[in-house]
């Protein structure tokens, strides 16, 4: 259970970083740390006890497998995770050359 | 098990601690690298090898892509004027974590210990997996045959971040 706890305390920690801070390449590394507390939570869930490596192998007929589905979903989300990491980026470069300043309250009083 | 998951995940929380109050912004990236790879190390202790592939590459990416931002533009954090507002958010920030600690009260009764969690649809998965799909590895076998539209919608957004990207960065700015 302590997992899961410390699990939500870094999210916890990304949430806060994306409330308080003005800088945007930070609140950028503030959701990309939610982002991987998400991701070790559902590989958390699929976890069993004592399982193997969920690759079949026909000689073991056994074998317990720890749960391959959760593990299908979170290979699909870090992907998607990166394309808006990388947006994101681009987005951040065209502000900076526009605005010259990365400080999001700067931003908002130079549009009026 | 839990003991050395639990170490690693202090370790993640405090890279995550210094990334966010970092004065200069690249070593506040770099040790964002720390809670990505944390999470490798994470992954394979949980038996998830594919995954732990798969955020090798992307955390590197990542990083390379986030150096040459800030490089490409500037690395102090200026903090000349104190934020008149800093308070608002600090307060939200409090009242975010007590509700979202309530909900958290409220979801850990239908969750499972760790590693004590059973294969409750993951069971006709596995059966004859292999001989349905042809793969021996039962993520590939769920990714490409079981789910493949899934993996299609994806390959969709990984196609439309990087025209957006490209659109992004190509556009003339108004002087």
């Amino acid at each position: 259970m302590i997992v899961y706890l410390l699990c939500f305390v870094l999210f916890l920690t990304g949430l806060y970083g994306v409330i308080t801070r003005r800088n945007l390449v930070k609140i950028v590394i503030s959701l990309s740390i939610m982002e991987f507390s998400l991701f070790l939570f559902l590989a958390l869930i699929g976890y069993v006890e004592g399982g193997t490596v969920p690759i079949v192998d026909p000689a073991d007929t056994g074998a317990v497998y720890v749960d391959p589905l959760p593990q299908a979903m979170v290979l699909t989300a870090i992907v998607i995770g990166l394309a808006t990491t990388a947006m994101l980026m681009a987005v951040i470069i065209r502000v900076y050359r526009k605005y010259k300043t990365m400080d999001i309250r700067e931003i908002k009083n130079l549009r009026g | 098990m839990e003991l050395a998951l639990s170490v690693i995940l202090v370790l993640m929380i405090l890279g995550a601690l210094f990334a966010i109050h970092a004065k200069d912004l690249l070593s506040a990236v770099i040790s964002c690298s720390i809670v990505g790879y944390g999470l490798v190390i994470c992954f394979l202790l949980l038996k998830a090898p594919d995954l732990a592939i798969v955020q090798i590459v992307v955390e590197t990416i990542t990083l390379v892509i986030m150096v040459a931002v800030v490089l490409d533009s500037t690395r102090q954090e200026p903090f000349t004027r104190p934020d008149p507002q800093g308070w608002v958010n600090i307060a939200a920030a409090i009242i975010i974590v007590v509700v979202l600690f309530f909900f958290l009260k409220v979801a850990s009764g239908s969750l499972d210990h760790f590693g004590r969690g059973t294969l409750r649809m993951a069971q006709h998965y596995i059966e004859g997996a292999a001989a349905k799909t042809g793969s021996a590895n039962l993520v590939t076998g769920v990714i490409f045959d079981f789910r493949g539209y899934d993996t299609l919608g994806e390959a969709t957004v990984l196609v439309t971040a990087v025209l957006g990207t490209l659109a992004i960065l190509r556009i003339k700015g108004k002087k």
